[in-house]
C-alpha cells in the first residue's frame, strides 16, 4: 500500500479504524524516501529511530483504546530552519553545519503533543535567503513534476509532493513557503503574523517571519493550524487573540463572498499562461456564487525593495549571533576573536548571505539609515495602507502564487529579476496577513498555484474560499510524475 | 546613493565580513547595482508617513520576575567550538 | 597660562536587583561557576527570543522618578549592534531615541554650596557577558574564556547633562546617585563588583568660552576615588596638551588605576556606529498614568528626605544627618538604633567616628558590622546614665568588635561598671588625700593643676571606674 500518498485526514482516518499502523504508516514513507531522495534532495537530515518510536507509541494508544489528536502518527517533514531537540538546525549552511538544538521551537513542543511523526529536516535555501535552494550547503533540491526545475525557497513541498513526507512544517518570511508550495501544486498556508510563535525558528527578518504548513490539501491546512497556533509567552509578538477550530471554515459556500483581484498582480511581469489559468479560477468562483471585485494595491511594484532593505537589516543583525564563539562553523587558525569572527564568517556563509549581509549593515549604518531603512519602513506603511483601502471593498484578495512557473535551472536570470519574482507573495509578510495558495492548474506539466490574501486573523474566510474551490476542482489530487532529467 | 571601495571596506568591517582586497573593486559594483536598485524607494514621496517598524498592534508583552530553570552546564557548551575552564574559548581579544 | 573651564558629564550604568534577566527566565544573581546561569537566549543560539521583565519597567520608573524625570510614556526597544565575545548576539538590546525616563535632577552639595546637575535621560537594556583573561590583562593574553552568566542582566543607564565643572562635584553627583539608587532599592550599588559603573565624558574650555571643548570619554571607573582622580589626571592632561599647542581628539580612554593615568582604547574607529533600529522582536511598552503613579506613592524615603527627618527628628547636625543618609544601610542602622537609644546624637557621634573609623579599617561596609543596632544603642545608653565613663565605653566597644555580646553583659564580666557610690568614692578621696599632702598643700594655694594629679590618682586606684564627675567634685569640697 502506498501510504504516502494519502492525505493527513485520510490516514487519520485509516489509523482511528485501525486499517494500518502508525509504524506501518512511517515505513511506507521512508521505503519512498529511499526510492526517490536521490533525486530530489529534499531532506538535509532524517531521524527514523525518533519516528519509529513516535509510531510505536501512537500504535500503543490505538491498541489501548485511547482517542488519537488529527496529526498523532502522520509523518512530517520540518524545515531545517526549525528545532527539534537533539536534532541539527543547520539552516542549510555550512555556518550552522552540526549545530545541535537544545530547545524544541513551540510548533514542535505542540506537534509532540499531537503524538505527530518526525521524519527529519528538509532542505532549504541557506539561511531561507533567495528564492531556490541553489546556495543550500548541502545541494539544491530538485521539483518532484520535473525533476531539471527548482522547489523555491525551501525543499517542503517537494518532499510533500514526492511523497516524502504526508505534510511539511515551513516558515514563510517572503514567500518561501507558498512559492515552493506552488511550484509543486501543494497548499501552503502563511498564517497571520502572531498567530504562531517563532519561538524556535532561526531568525531571519524578525518582523515578516511566520511558521505555516505545506499540505496536500486545505482540510490538512487546517487542522494543522488548529495545531500550531496560539498564544506562547516565549513570544513577544505571539498574538493573544482567540483561536477558532479552522476546520470549521471547511464548507463549500462562496456565495456573496467578495474576492478583491488586484490589477497589479496581473501586469506584464506575470506569465501570461499563469494568468490564464488563475482567471479561470476567478470565473470557477463566480459560478460558484462570489463576487468579484477589482481592486488596486499601488504600492505593489515597491515590494520587493522594500522587503529588502526591512529583511536584510533584520537579518544583518540576526545573523549578527553566527561569530564562531559558543557553536557553529570556527575558523580554527585565526590568532584573534575579531579576526577568528570575520574569517569564520566568511568561510561560514555563502556568497549570496553575505552580499545581503553587507547590504543589511550599509542600511543601518551611519548616514544611511534615514535614507534607506527608515525609508523602507515608511513604504511599508503606504503597502499596508493599501491593503487596508483594498479590503475596505472586498473579503479576501485573490492573485497568482508566483509570476512564473517553477524555472528550469540552466535558466539565465538577471539577480534583481530573480528577487523580483516574490512580489506576489513579499506583500502579505510586509503587512503580517494571512495568504494561502491552492493549486488552480497546469502549464506545460507544471502545477500552477493561486494566492487567496486575508484580512489581520481571518484565516478563516481564506481557508473557506480555498477549500470551496478546491472540492469543485481535482487539481489538488495530482500526483508529481518525478519526470525529467536532474 | 553610491559607495566607493573604501566604503565597502567599512561595511565588511562592520559586518565582520573580508572582502579580499582583489574582490574590492567587483564588490563595490555589484554594491552599487544593489543600491540603485533599492534607491527607487528614494522616488517615493513619503512625507508624513509613519515608519510601520512592527506589524502588530501589540503592546506591553511583559513576563513576572520569575526565575525558570535555563540550560544545564552541559547544554550550553555542547556545540562550542573550544572550552576552557567552562567557558567558551576565544582567541585573543584585542582591544 | 590660559584658565579653564572643567565640563563633566557621567554615564551611570546600574545593575537592577531583579530576580530574573531583562529578558529571558534566567537567575540573574552572581555566580562564580561560568555559564550555568544561562538559557538558549543568554547564549544567543538560533530561535530564541526576549521577553521583557516588568520588574525591569518598574524598577527605571522607580529610579527615573527617585531622580525627579519625567516617565515617558511609549517605550520602544532597538537594537545596539557591534562585534564583542561577551555579547551573545552581537546586538544589545537597549532603548535609542525612546528611553523610559527624560529631564531630571540630582541636587548636590560641595563645601556647602547647592547646585543641581541635570539627568537627561535613563534607558533600559541588558548588560554583557564577561571575558577571562589567560595572562594578567587583556593584551598579554594568548587566549580567553566567555562566561555568560552575566549576559542579559537588566541595566539601566543614567546620563547626566555635562553641568559639572569638577571632580568633586563629579564625586557628590555619583554619591548621591548612587544613594537614590540604594534607597530606591533597584540596584546593590556594589561599584568594586560592577554592578555599578560610571563613564565620565571630560572636556575643558577657556573659561568664560560658551561652547565645549573636545570631549574624551573615560571607562573603568570602579570607585569614588578613581571617579575622582581620573578625572583630575584627565583634566590636566588636557590642560598640557592644548598648552603644547596640540589639539585634543574625542576618544575613549581607559583609567587605569595602579599607575594613576588614563590611556587611549585603540581600535574603537568603527565602534561608534552602532546601528541602531528597532528590535522587531518585541513590542512597545505603554506606560500608562496609573502606573506611573502606584509607584510614586510607594516610593521609598529618599535621602534629601530622610536628612531633613533626621535632623527635625532627632535633632541631629546638618553634617551629621548628610553623612548617616549617604548610604542606605547606615541610615538603616541609625534608625534602628535609634529606637532604644536615650541619645539620637550619641548614636550618630559614635556612627561617625569610632564605627566609620573601624569600618574603613576592615574595609568593609557596615552591612557587614558585626555590632547590632541594638547594643550599639545600649551602650549610648550606658554612658549617658553614667554607668560608663566614655574611656570605658571605648573599651568596652572594643570588647563588642570581639564578640557578639550585649554591652551591659560586658561591663559586668569584665567588672566595668563605673562607680558613682558616694560611700566608696569617698573612701578613694580620703585615701588620696592622706597619700598626697605636698598636692592637697599646693592646691590650697591655688594650683588648680594639682586637682587634675590628685582625681587620677583616685581614677588610677578605681581602675578607671570612679565617676569623673563625682570624684572632681567630691575632692574639691573635701579639700576646701
Amino acid at each position: 500500500m502506498d501510504l504516502f500518498k494519502y492525505t493527513a485526514h485520510e490516514l487519520h482516518e485509516k489509523l482511528v479504524n485501525k486499517e494500518i499502523t502508525a509504524v506501518e504508516l512511517v515505513n511506507s514513507v521512508y521505503a519512498r524516501i529511499d526510492e526517490v531522495e536521490e533525486q530530489v534532495n529534499a531532506y538535509i537530515s532524517m531521524s527514523k529511530e525518533e519516528a519509529l518510536a513516535q509510531a510505536e507509541k501512537v500504535d500503543a494508544k490505538i491498541a489501548a483504546g485511547e482517542a488519537i489528536a488529527p496529526l498523532a502518527g502522520i509523518p512530517v517533514v520540518f524545515k531545517d530552519n526549525i528545532n527539534i531537540t537533539g536534532q541539527v538546525t543547520s539552516c542549510a549552511s555550512k555556518m550552522l553545519n552540526g549545530v545541535s538544538a537544545i530547545f524544541d521551537a513551540h510548533v514542535t513542543e505542540n506537534l509532540r503533543k499531537e503524538d505527530a511523526v518526525f521524519l527529519g529536516k528538509a532542505n532549504m535555501a541557506e539561511f531561507s535567503i533567495g528564492n531556490t535552494t541553489d546556495n543550500s550547503f548541502f545541494g539544491a533540491a530538485h521539483n518532484p513534476w520535473n525533476l531539471n526545475c527548482v522547489t523555491g525557497g525551501c525543499a517542503t513541498a517537494a518532499a510533500v509532493a514526492a511523497g516524502e513526507a504526508v505534510w511539511a512544517l515551513a516558515s514563510d518570511t517572503s514567500g518561501d513557503l507558498r512559492q515552493p508550495a506552488a511550484y509543486a501544486g501543494c497548499v501552503g498556508l502563511k498564517p497571520t503574523y502572531g498567530r504562531v510563535s517563532r519561538l524556535g525558528l532561526a531568525a531571519y527578518a524578525s518582523s515578516m517571519d511566520q511558521i505555516g504548513a505545506v499540505t496536500k490539501d486545505v482540510t490538512d491546512a487546517a487542522t494543522i493550524l488548529n495545531a500550531i497556533c496560539g498564544k506562547d509567552d516565549r513570544d513577544s509578538t505571539s498574538w493573544e487573540v482567540e483561536t477558532p477550530d479552522f476546520t470549521q471554515a471547511l464548507v463549500q459556500d462562496v456565495k456573496g463572498l467578495r474576492i478583491g483581484v488586484p490589477k497589479e498582480y496581473f501586469g506584464e511581469n506575470v506569465d501570461a499562461k499563469i494568468k490564464a489559468e488563475v482567471e479561470k479560477a476567478i470565473a470557477q468562483y463566480k459560478e460558484l456564487g462570489a463576487e468579484i471585485v477589482e481592486v488596486s494595491l499601488p504600492h505593489t511594484k515597491y515590494a520587493v525593495r522594500t522587503f529588502y532593505v526591512i529583511a536584510n537589516g533584520e537579518a544583518g543583525a540576526n545573523f549578527a549571533r553566527y561569530d564562531g564563539v559558543r557553536y557553529g562553523y570556527r575558523n580554527m587558525e585565526a590568532q584573534s576573536a575579531s579576526d577568528m569572527t570575520a574569517r569564520s564568517r566568511n568561510e561560514g556563509f555563502g556568497e549570496e548571505v553575505k552580499l545581503r549581509l553587507l547590504f543589511g549593515t550599509h542600511v543601518l549604518s551611519k548616514g544611511y539609515y534615514e535614507n534607506y531603512y527608515v525609508r523602507a519602513m515608511k513604504v511599508r506603511t503606504l503597502i499596508r495602507n493599501d491593503f487596508e483601502e483594498a479590503f475596505k471593498q472586498c473579503d479576501v484578495l485573490l492573485t497568482p502564487t508566483t509570476p512564473v512557473l517553477a524555472e528550469a535551472y540552466n535558466t539565465e536570470m538577471d539577480a534583481f529579476a530573480k528577487y523580483e519574482l516574490d512580489f506576489t507573495t513579499v506583500t502579505a509578510n510586509l503587512a503580517g496577513l494571512p495568504a494561502i495558495t491552492v493549486p488552480c492548474g497546469m502549464v506545460d506539466g507544471m502545477p500552477v498555484g493561486m494566492q487567496l490574501i486575508g484580512k489581520v486573523l481571518d484565516e478563516a474566510t481564506i481557508l473557506k474560499a480555498a477549500y470551496t474551490f478546491e472540492q469543485a476542482t481535482d487539481f489538488h489530487k495530482a500526483m508529481a510524475p518525478l519526470g525529467g532529467n536532474k | 546613493m553610491k559607495v566607493t571601495t573604501q566604503d565597502v571596506k567599512y561595511i565588511a568591517q562592520l559586518s565582520r565580513l573580508n572582502v579580499p582586497e582583489a574582490d574590492l573593486l567587483e564588490a563595490t559594483e555589484q554594491f552599487n547595482q544593489i543600491l540603485s536598485y533599492a534607491d527607487i524607494l528614494q522616488k517615493l514621496d513619503t512625507t508624513g508617513i509613519e515608519p510601520t517598524p512592527y506589524v502588530l498592534p501589540i503592546t506591553n508583552a511583559l513576563r513576572k520576575d520569575l526565575v525558570k530553570e535555563g540550560a544545564t552546564h552541559e547544554e550550553a557548551l555542547l556545540n562550542a567550538p573550544a572550552v576552557h575552564n567552562d567557558g567558551f574559548k576565544v582567541p585573543r581579544v584585542v582591544e | 597660562m590660559t584658565k579653564y573651564t572643567t565640563v563633566i558629564g557621567l554615564e551611570v550604568h546600574a545593575e537592577l536587583k531583579t530576580k530574573s534577566k531583562a529578558f529571558c527566565t534566567c537567575s540573574a544573581e552572581f555566580t562564580n561557576v561560568p555559564n550555568t546561569h544561562v538559557c538558549p537566549g543568554c547564549l544567543g543560539l538560533p530561535g530564541t527570543l526576549p521577553v521583557l521583565n516588568k520588574q525591569v519597567v518598574e524598577f527605571a520608573i522607580r529610579a527615573g522618578l527617585a531622580v525627579n524625570c519625567e516617565i515617558q510614556k511609549y517605550n520602544k526597544f532597538d537594537r545596539k549592534s557591534y562585534f564583542y565575545p561577551d555579547l551573545c548576539t552581537n546586538y544589545q538590546i537597549s532603548q535609542l531615541d525612546k528611553p523610559i525616563c527624560l529631564a531630571g535632577h540630582i541636587d548636590i552639595n560641595v563645601d556647602g554650596e547647592e547646585k543641581r546637575i541635570g539627568v537627561t535621560r535613563i534607558h533600559m537594556e541588558q548588560d554583557a557577558g564577561k571575558l577571562v583573561h589567560s595572562g594578567a590583562t587583556i593584551s598579554t593574553s594568548d587566549f580567553s574564556a566567555v562566561d555568560y552568566n552575566r549576559a542579559g542582566v537588566a541595566l539601566i543607564e543614567i546620563v547626566s547633562e555635562p553641568d559639572m565643572r569638577s571632580a568633586e562635584e563629579a564625586r557628590a553627583y555619583m554619591e548621591n546617585l548612587k544613594a537614590i539608587l540604594e534607597y530606591t532599592d533597584v540596584c546593590d550599588c556594589k561599584m568594586q563588583e560592577g554592578s555599578l559603573r560610571c563613564d565620565a565624558n571630560v572636556s575643558i574650555m577657556p573659561e568664560g568660552a560658551t561652547e565645549f571643548g573636545t570631549r574624551v570619554e573615560i571607562k573603568n571607573l570602579n570607585s569614588f576615588r578613581a571617579l575622582v582622580r581620573a578625572i583630575e589626571y584627565e583634566v590636566e592632561r588636557q590642560k598640557e596638551v592644548l598648552e603644547e599647542g596640540g589639539r585634543l581628539i574625542q576618544e575613549t580612554r581607559t583609567w587605569d588605576d595602579a599607575n594613576g593615568v588614563t590611556l587611549s582604547m585603540r581600535n574603537k574607529e568603527t565602534a561608534e556606529d552602532y546601528r541602531y533600529f528597532p528590535d522587531a522582536d518585541l513590542v512597545p511598552v505603554i506606560i500608562d498614568d496609573a502606573w506611573i503613579e502606584r509607584v510614586r506613592a510607594e516610593l521609598p524615603e529618599l535621602p534629601a528626605q530622610r536628612q531633613a527627618r533626621l535632623m527635625e527628628q532627632h535633632g541631629l547636625p546638618k553634617y551629621d544627618a548628610s553623612i548617616i543618609v549617604s548610604t542606605k544601610a547606615m541610615a538603616e542602622y541609625f534608625d534602628e538604633a535609634v529606637k532604644t537609644a536615650k541619645d539620637a546624637k550619641g548614636v550618630s557621634n559614635w556612627l561617625l567616628g569610632d564605627v566609620s573609623a573601624y569600618l574603613n579599617n576592615e574595609g568593609i561596609t557596615i552591612s557587614e558590622f558585626k555590632v547590632t543596632p541594638a547594643h550599639l544603642a545600649e551602650l549610648v545608653n550606658l554612658t549617658k546614665d553614667g554607668v560608663l565613663s566614655s574611656k570605658l565605653a571605648k573599651k568596652v566597644f572594643t570588647e563588642m568588635l570581639k564578640e557578639d555580646k550585649a554591652p551591659g553583659a560586658l561591663v559586668k564580666e569584665l567588672g566595668l561598671e563605673q562607680v558613682s557610690d558616694e560611700g566608696a568614692i569617698m573612701k578613694l578621696v580620703e585615701e588620696t588625700i592622706a597619700e598626697n599632702p605636698q598636692s592637697v598643700a599646693d592646691f590650697k594655694a591655688g594650683k588648680d593643676r594639682a586637682i587634675g594629679f590628685l582625681v587620677g590618682q583616685i581614677m588610677k586606684k578605681s581602675k578607671g571606674k570612679a565617676n569623673p564627675g563625682m570624684v572632681q567634685k567630691m575632692l574639691k569640697e573635701k579639700m576646701q
